[in-house]
């Protein structure tokens, strides 16, 4: 197989990744387009591996390390996500632009929100660790 | 062009499609199934590519684990489930700009670099016999620096989305008169 086909496949994956980070307001959005260019990467991996009929199989072992190391850095993004909707009831990337929370607006008025996101953000945690090889 | 190739480009075209309609999609629980698609296309790829134990690790914890992930985050943010206009920021047209000539660039030199390399596909190079002795010969310590990684994770992740755990302001005032 010629070696182009996946190499260019992976470079368009990338560019599309850093498409949805630059332009996505959503964080949610924005953890999406970084997996993309995580994928990207994870083909050149594999491909490089092939190419090189690598003994220790080094490129598609550090794939599954990537893959890991994805599933935690999205446990990880979520719960800084949940975190920032909860003190401030959005999560838009562009509108967030103080550095501290605002003293005169404690986290008690989003109170409501917590019972729910509670319990929902141990399971979250617990696929991250169930996503260990 | 070979009967790999074809499908392999297949599989590409449909990867990178589901990858647009991921970043250009206005719905985003639609964004999250497309992923699925781009994520399961990629798979098909790395078998394509003889990489079985990949593709089906990518199956189960890309679009097993982290697509329901974000599912979950799509829904405790109480995000908007219908169509919704404000998904794209203001800059999206220099976005567009700097991803076309991140992928221009990319692919003229991955192009001239990689012309005329043809690579061998050997079936079973990616089994999941010799990957389990690659990491468990070769690879062992830093796949056990990653469980420890993935601890510090798992215990950050509960630290994060814990809401009763706050600073204590006796223990800080106590310090204060100590200091």
């Amino acid at each position: 197989m010629h070696l182009a086909y996946p190499t260019v496949v992976a470079a368009l994956l990338f560019s599309v990744g850093v498409y949805g980070v630059l332009a996505r307001r959503n964080a949610i959005l924005v953890l999406m387009s970084v997996e993309l260019m995580l994928n990207a990467v994870n083909l050149n991996l594999v491909t490089f591996d092939i190419w090189y009929r690598d003994r220790l199989h080094g490129g598609q072992v550090l794939t599954l390390f990537t893959i890991v190391i994805a599933a935690a850095e999205i446990g990880l993004g979520l719960a800084i996500v949940l975190l920032v909707y909860r003190n401030r009831q959005m999560v838009d990337v562009d509108r967030l632009r103080a550095l501290a929370e605002d003293p005169s607006r404690p986290a008690e008025p989003a109170a409501p929100a917590e019972p729910e996101a509670e319990p929902e953000a141990e399971p979250e945690a617990e696929a991250v660790e169930e996503a260990a090889p | 062009m070979s009967g790999q190739e074809i499908v392999f480009a297949l599989l590409g075209v449909v990867a990178v499609g589901a990858a647009i309609l991921v970043v250009t999609t206005r719905n985003l629980v639609h964004a999250a199934l497309w992923l699925v698609v781009s994520f399961g296309a990629l798979a098909g790829g790395y078998l394509v590519l003889t990489a079985e134990f990949v593709a089906w690790v990518q199956v189960l914890i890309y679009v097993g684990a982290i697509v329901v992930l974000l599912l979950f985050g799509i829904m405790l943010t109480r995000a908007p489930i219908g169509e919704s206009a404000d998904l794209d920021s203001g800059n999206r047209w220099a976005a567009a700009a700097v991803a076309v000539a991140t992928a221009a660039a990319l692919v003229t030199v991955v192009v001239m670099g990689f012309r005329d390399e043809r690579m061998p596909l050997r079936a079973g190079g990616g089994s999941a016999e010799e990957l389990g002795a690659a990491v468990f010969r070769t690879w062992v310590l830093p796949f056990e620096v990653l469980s420890v990684l993935l601890l510090a994770s798992l215990v950050g992740a509960i630290v994060l989305s814990r809401s009763d755990i706050r600073a204590r302001p006796e223990a800080g005032a106590a310090a204060d008169e100590e200091g």
